[in-house]
């Protein structure tokens, strides 16, 4: 049970919810939005979030949406992570939702949620990361189109009142050839102990990881390493793991040094298999 | 500041008096007596308390009552003489019980949407769920007797003079 009591709203609208915030706001409601709702209740719970008012935005059309038009894929951030992966309409993106958490989970856990998430791992950022995307972002102001990597610095940063609508990626990232590995410490279903996505673009790989460091990144100076070739790929990763951009966490999952370890081996995994050698 | 909301549950309509930060589990176990889902992590983590929504695997310690409004759900009080439960008995599939209502929901769940599952798919269903007494292995089994019976009876003709 939580233990603090709030006002539930279901705009159906953009306009009204982020009006609703706005007022909301002004009141000291300490409103927030709510998509799947399961961080809400969980930290909830644990007095790890408190808000007088929640604003679900499941009932607004865009946040809906699902679509693949004018060479443009469109996702709604209200999606659950079984319909995303379902859809199958972006493989890169759907193979990272099936990893995050549990099946029933994932019927809940949306696509919104888990990019806005307290929780460091937001995997289903990496593909995003990866595919150059745009963010279509909602305030008082109006509708904004942001490059993922302006307004995804290792979390989401929105402004006040701002929601997440949809997620954009060019059509084209649909039929590239990427690698995903997560490693979990021992169990099915974990956190990650590192998710790995590497994309191949022509002849270049991009590089995204969840769970190295505090936050998910994809990382310029690693996938520069990784690309130059010439050398052996034990090379190519040794330099790449000496540019991995933030300390490693070291906690229950594994130490720092294992999770370099398991990082090498699933590096060489992703070369081999996107590469096509050994 | 409590409302009143009314929830289609195993077919019928209840009304119940909640606060809007109700869990769809508080509201089952504490205002409509549906004690079937059992209160275990509270952290999405174990899926003891497990019901359908709209056909779909829920755990409901992590959805708001008021987010349950205009979905059809499912307790185990709404199953009545399933072959899941019969096979769960048959095959020993729990002891202590308190995880089986809701891997009996999830299984019932996958069979209606999965009849053809495979084992990967079926292990991919049931880790949403913990059992602390380790029935896994019966619990695979119960799951699979379902399945095998279901393709059995849909590879039958269901009546000879239908020909
Ligand atoms: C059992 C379980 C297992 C998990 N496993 C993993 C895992 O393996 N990997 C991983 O990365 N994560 C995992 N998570 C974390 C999960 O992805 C996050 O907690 C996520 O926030 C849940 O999404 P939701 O839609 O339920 O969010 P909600 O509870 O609705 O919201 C979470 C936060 O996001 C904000 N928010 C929601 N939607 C929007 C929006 N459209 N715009 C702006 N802000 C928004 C809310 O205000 C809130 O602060 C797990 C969670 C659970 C419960
Ligand atoms: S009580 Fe809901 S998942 Fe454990
Ligand atoms: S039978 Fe005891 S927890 Fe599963």
């Amino acid at each position: 049970m939580l233990p603090f009591n709030f006002e539930y709203y279901r705009p159906s609208s953009i306009n009204e919810a982020v009006e609703l915030f706005e007022k909301l706001d002004q009141d000291g409601k300490k409103p927030i939005y709510l998509s799947g709702g399961t961080e809400i209740t969980t930290l909830g719970r644990l007095n790890q979030i408190f808000t007088k008012a929640v604003i679900d935005v499941k009932g607004i059309p865009e946040c809906n949406a699902l679509d693949f038009k004018q060479n443009s894929v469109v996702v709604g951030a209200a999606h659950t992570l079984t319909q995303v992966w379902e859809s199958k309409i972006l493989p890169l993106l759907g193979e990272a939702c099936v990893k995050i958490g549990d099946r029933t989970s994932r019927n809940q856990i949306t696509l919104g949620g888990n990019l806005a998430s307290q929780i460091i791992y937001r995997e289903a950022v990496l593909p995003l990361l990866l595919s150059n995307s745009t963010f279509v972002v909602a305030g008082i102001d109006g509708i904004h189109q942001i490059s993922v990597h302006k307004i995804f610095k290792e979390k989401l940063l929105l402004k006040r009142g701002e929601f997440l609508v949809q997620i954009k990626v060019n059509g084209k990232y649909r039929n590239k050839p990427f690698f995903i590995e997560k490693k979990r410490k021992s169990e099915r279903v974990d956190y990650p102990l590192i998710t790995i996505e590497t994309l191949k673009i022509d002849r270049s790989i991009r590089l995204a990881i969840s769970g190295l460091c505090a936050f998910p990144f994809r990382s310029y100076e690693m996938e520069k390493e990784l690309n130059k070739t010439g050398i052996s790929l034990e090379e190519r990763i040794d330099k790449a793991v000496l540019r991995i951009p933030a300390p490693v966490i070291s906690d229950i999952r594994g130490t720092s040094e294992y999770r370099i370890f398991v990082l090498r081996n699933t590096l060489l995994d992703a070369l081999i298999d996107l590469e096509g050698v050994r | 500041m409590n409302d009143e909301l009314t929830l289609d549950i195993n077919g019928e309509q209840r009304v119940a008096t909640v606060r809007m930060a109700d869990t769809l589990l508080d509201v089952l176990r504490e205002k409509l007596d549906l004690t079937g889902a059992k209160r275990g992590c509270e952290n999405g983590d174990c899926g003891s308390c497990t019901v359908l929504a709209d056909g779909l695997p829920v755990k409901s310690c992590m959805m708001l009552a008021v987010d349950a409004i205009g979905k059809k759900l499912t307790t185990i009080e709404g199953l009545h003489d399933d072959p899941m439960q019969h096979a769960f008995i048959e095959k020993w599939a729990f002891q202590c019980g308190y995880c089986t209502s809701g891997f009996i929901l999830n299984a019932r769940a996958l069979v209606n949407q999965y009849p053809d599952a495979t084992d990967e798919i079926m292990e991919e269903w049931l880790s949403s769920n913990i059992c602390r007494c380790t029935s896994y292995q019966e619990i695979r089994e119960a799951v699979k007797s379902v399945l095998k019976e279901q393709r059995f009876n849909v590879g039958r003709p269901r009546s000879r003079n239908k020909r």
